[in-house]
């Protein structure tokens, strides 16, 4: 059971290698085996969404998924999301408008809304509340964050691009 | 008036503002979204090794005796811990030092900490605590309040005041009986808030090392280092120069990180003994097990009022349920019946409260800590007394609110009130005047206002030192780091340090460095709770920002051969009123200073200004400045289910000057989705487990998912409503916003039920289920209320008798002996 395993990771845009104990999670295996500490966990049992992560551009809870579940997809943590020095207009929108109080909830909150704003660019009220829904946040009320992600929509589609 | 800062605070009309005032991105805010701020379980070191902690099976148990022969021979196992290697006690208030690390002789509630195990990694930590063998003799256990009051045997502490109640007080500030008796009207109700906890989304964790030189350092999630640092140089006998507290920036904290915990005392033994860094997370079920969450409080109201409505004497008792552990219960209990007196005038007003000793996770300071439960009755009470007698709930309220700068019975001193203009924004704005008892069946508006403290006028330790220190350290740089105690849990305590000393020094939030919370480096802040820190900490700010800028106003001035007064900070320049193009850089106005002063700092502190209560148990209640809120919330009920929906809540708050309005808002925003949590959904309940199985009181939910708490599809609109009258206690005129607008929503929403559909909800939470009761039992012709049938007899104390300030009154007790200081007892060992 303990018998580690090796294998590679697509991660935030680079190949990692990584050995881990098969019965650990993806959450385990980022903030543990590779030190990508930016994913939080809240609960471990899939409660919270502190611990999302995008696989495959699809927002998961690292705290479900085992490391060996992930193969070959593709992993975004909250590590890869800024360009370089640049903020990503989310984390810029985030950080200008009080979608972060303590910042805890605030990776799995801007990789969700990642995964929301590249499949929907210009989400509705609505559908920004319901995205979000399974990420809790005890400290902002939702209000400044949902603005956060219509700011981030509206600088993206300025930019002509895709999240 | 301060005994430090008199005379020297800021007064914002001086010139215009540049930082203060305009809304603005946090400064720790590039850290928090980018996923760099190091939460304490994000922090690991070379050589580290993991605890983890047995925790009792049983409510209240004697430990008989305890086996770790076996988890000793585990793989991977470095130290296995029980209690009798740290007997000293500890306890964040000095009369309640009831505390251990693990558990010496006897466990008081489902999840006391029995033992420790060090291993290598968590698994192996966790596998050899479920090796430990501890034989128990189970004892009776005390289930909540009311049954304290009549299991007198076993007492859960020895230093209970009288079986297992923990506390009685009773205060009393003039003839109450005789007002009530004459009044025109006498309401008498009963009121039951549940327990409910903070659930910030960071686990508790913390890494315990020792440094290079051999001193003990923490680093751990705590909104309290300076009292942590007490704690562990008590309970682990050490100096207190050696140890190093470090609080790392909390994942939430909502005061359910203030106490010294077992876990930290834990990891430090460990590292002492080891030599090696031992870090510690707990699982979200110990977190609900760790608590200290709002204490459950039983209250009864008698309050007469005139024919119009108009309180002439009230008299209030409470009964909370305290949980295992003293904690901040002292002065949670005194709480309960400190601030009804600040929002709306009360001639006459007794208050007595009792704090029970039960078998469950022990209650401290949650949001609003105290004040919020018997607020839930006083504003439901008033909206009873506004329908019995016909009177508008805004009418009633408004022709009888506290005069600005007075003195309250009870000796609190009002300064600044802005509630009358709280209440005329969320009138206006929801029209509450057109719209109350004219809405249609099912929806209804309710209305509740509130006061919260601007800090704690009295620390937990009584001391005269300043309250809180800024330090500033400036060089030839042009850089400018700033120093404090205080701690960042998200409130943005960071950003108003870094604000105010932007403002006064004329450079950007962004070129400031801040160092916070790190007992070996930063000025004594006491730490982020009871609403203090923007204030006090703010006002420290000042007084160092000031010096500091003095020293460079002298070498600039002489620079220039200008007067002093002529200088202007701004821009990150100084230069002159009359001719600005005449001027410095900051950076060249701080070589002029250093080359002319030597190496540059300064210092500010704040310590509250003196309270004029001189009673025993006045030390609770006073503070430099008090908020003021108002809400008014829309809610419709589904008559046939009992189905609550909150489609819109607007909100008043009295924040004297918004430093800055983005993190503002957001503190009034995070406050009304706690309340609406605590109204209509959140609740520490436990239940017993059958006697065959062990009886115990377990947690009914101790899990994200089963604790219900709002998500993001359950916020209602907010309009939010900031009056700013700025108070002159206040940095820049500022006031709290972190913890007074939590406190309407609760008797708001209640206020609104019965608005909409006639019933009467006087417990926490309002559950379509008690609507539902409710509403069946009006439908039967019977009372159309479920709540708390009545009150217990409780043997209360001969009350403290104070005249309040219009009897002639001197703030003293006229029935006990004088005693020097009686104010700050409570706090006394």
């Amino acid at each position: 059971m303990n018998q580690k395993i090796l294998a590679t990771f697509q991660v935030n845009g680079e190949e990692r290698e990584v050995a881990f104990a098969p019965h650990e999670t993806l959450l385990e295996v980022l903030r543990e085996r590779m030190n990508l500490v930016g994913t939080k966990h809240g609960c471990e049992l899939g409660e919270c969404g502190a611990c999302a992560v995008l696989v495959d551009g699809q927002p998961v809870l690292s705290c479900l998924l085992l490391g060996l579940e992930v193969g070959d997809s593709v992993v975004e943590t909250i590590e890869g999301v800024a360009r370089g020095g640049e903020l990503h207009p989310l984390q810029e929108a985030f950080a200008d408008l009080g979608g972060s109080q303590c910042g805890y909830c605030t990776p799995g909150m801007v990789m969700t809304a990642k995964a929301l704003l590249d499949e929907t660019p210009t989400p509705s009220r609505a559908e920004i509340e319901e995205a979000l829904s399974g990420n809790l946040c005890r400290c902002t009320g939702y209000l400044q964050i949902f603005e956060s992600v219509e700011r981030a929509a509206e600088a993206l589609a300025c930019e002509g691009g895709s999240a | 008036m301060s005994e430090i800062n008199e005379g020297q605070l800021y007064r914002p009309q001086e010139r215009e503002l540049n930082v203060i005032g305009k809304p603005r991105r946090r400064v720790d805010a590039r850290a928090k979204v980018t996923g760099k701020t190091e939460f304490a379980d994000d922090l690991s070191l070379p050589n580290m090794l993991h605890c983890r902690l047995l925790r009792s099976p049983w409510p209240h148990a004697r430990i008989l005796s305890i086996d770790t022969s076996e988890a000793e021979a585990l793989p991977g196992v470095a130290l296995v811990m029980t209690g009798e290697l740290m007997p000293v006690s500890y306890g964040i208030l000095p009369v309640s030092q009831d505390e251990h690390p693990l558990a010496l002789e006897i466990v008081r509630h489902v999840g006391d900490p029995v033992a420790a195990v060090v291993a290598q990694t968590e698994e192996q930590a966790q596998a050899a605590c479920e090796a430990i063998k501890v034989d128990y003799e189970v004892l009776t256990t005390v289930k909540d309040a009311e049954h304290a009051l009549k299991v007198l045997e076993p007492k859960i502490h020895d230093y209970a005041q009288e079986g297992n109640i923990h506390k009685k007080v009773a205060l009393q500030f003039g003839d109450v009986d005789g007002a009530i008796e004459g009044a025109a009207h006498v309401f008498e109700d009963v009121f039951f808030y549940e327990g409910n906890t903070h659930l910030p989304i960071e686990q508790h964790a913390s890494l315990a090392d020792l440094d290079k030189d051999g001193n003990l350092v923490l680093q751990s999630s705590t909104q309290t280092p300076h009292y942590v640092h007490r704690a562990l140089s008590k309970a682990l006998q050490l100096e207190p120069h050696k140890v190093r507290v470090i609080a790392t920036p909390n994942g939430g904290g909502f005061g359910g990180k203030s106490d010294p915990f077992n876990h930290e005392l834990v990891v430090c033994k460990a590292a002492l003994m080891l030599g090696r860094p031992v870090k510690i997370c707990l699982s979200r079920e110990e977190v609900f097990y760790c608590h200290r969450g709002r204490h459950p409080v039983l209250m009864r109201f008698r309050t007469g009022v005139d024919e119009e409505g108009q309180v002439v004497g009230m008299d209030l008792e409470t009964l909370l349920d305290g949980g295992a552990f003293g904690s901040y219960g002292v002065a949670s209990t005194f709480y309960t019946g400190a601030l009804q007196t600040v929002t709306y005038q009360i001639p006459r007003y007794r208050f007595r409260g009792a704090r029970a000793f039960t078998n469950k996770p022990a209650c401290g300071p949650k949001r609003g800590h105290g004040t919020v439960q018997p607020r839930f009755g006083q504003e439901i009470q008033l909206d009873k007394i506004a329908v019995a007698l016909g009177k508008s709930p805004v009418d009633l309220r408004q022709n009888m609110l506290v005069e600005p700068n007075s003195l309250t019975a009870n000796y609190l001193t009002v300064g600044t009130i802005g509630l009358g203009e709280c209440i005329e924004k969320v009138v206006e704005g929801s029209r509450f005047r057109e719209r109350w008892g004219n809405l249609p069946e099912g929806q209804g508006l309710g209305l509740a206002c509130s006061s919260y403290l601007c800090g704690a006028g009295l620390p937990i330790y009584w001391n005269k030192m300043p309250h809180s220190g800024v330090q500033l350290r400036l060089d030839r740089m042009g850089a400018v780091t700033a120093f404090c105690g205080a701690t960042e849990i998200g409130q943005g305590s960071d950003d108003v340090l870094a604000g105010i000393v932007a403002e006064i020094l004329g450079i950007g939030p962004d070129d400031i460095h801040v160092r916070t919370g790190q007992t070996d480096i930063t000025p004594i802040d006491l730490g982020s709770y009871s609403s203090r820190v923007t204030l006090m900490m703010g006002n420290a700010a000042i007084e160092a920002a000031e010096r500091a800028r003095a020293m460079i106003s002298v070498a600039v001035a002489e620079k220039l051969d200008l007067p002093e007064d002529r200088l202007v900070f701004a821009g990150r320049r100084v230069f002159d009123r009359e001719d600005p193009e005449q001027g410095l850089s900051f950076r060249e106005a701080v070589v002029a200073a250093e080359a002319k002063h030597g190496t540059l700092g300064a210092t500010g502190s704040y310590r509250p200004p003196r309270s004029p209560a001189r009673f025993k148990g006045g030390g609770v209640g006073p503070s430099p400045a008090y908020s003021y809120s108002a809400a008014v919330v829309e809610v419709e009920v589904c008559p046939d289910t009992g189905w609550l929906h909150v489609p819109k809540i607007w909100i008043g708050h009295d924040i004297g000057r918004s430093l800055n309005p983005t993190l503002v808002r957001g503190q009034v925003e995070g406050s009304v989705y706690m309340g609406l949590g605590e109204a209509i959904m959140e609740e520490s309940a436990f239940r017993r487990l059958p006697p065959k199985r062990s009886h115990a009181s377990v947690h009914k939910f101790p899990s994200l998912l089963e604790y219900k708490s709002p998500t993001s599809l359950d916020m209602p609109e907010i309009v939010t409503y900031l009056i700013e009258e700025p108070d002159p206690k206040g940095p820049f005129g500022a006031k709290e916003v972190g913890q007074g607008p939590l406190l309407p929503i609760m008797p708001a929403v209640a206020n609104a039920i019965y608005d909409a559909v006639g019933v009467r909800i006087d417990e926490t939470p309002i559950t379509p289920d008690k609507v539902l009761r409710a509403l069946d039992a009006k439908r039967k012709g019977k009372e159309g209320r479920v709540g708390p049938k009545g009150f217990p007899a409780i043997g209360w104390p001969e009350p403290f008798q104070v005249p309040p300030p219009w009897e002639g009154g001197d703030g003293r007790a006229t029935n006990v002996p004088e005693r020097k200081k009686s104010a700050t007892e409570v706090f006394r060992k």
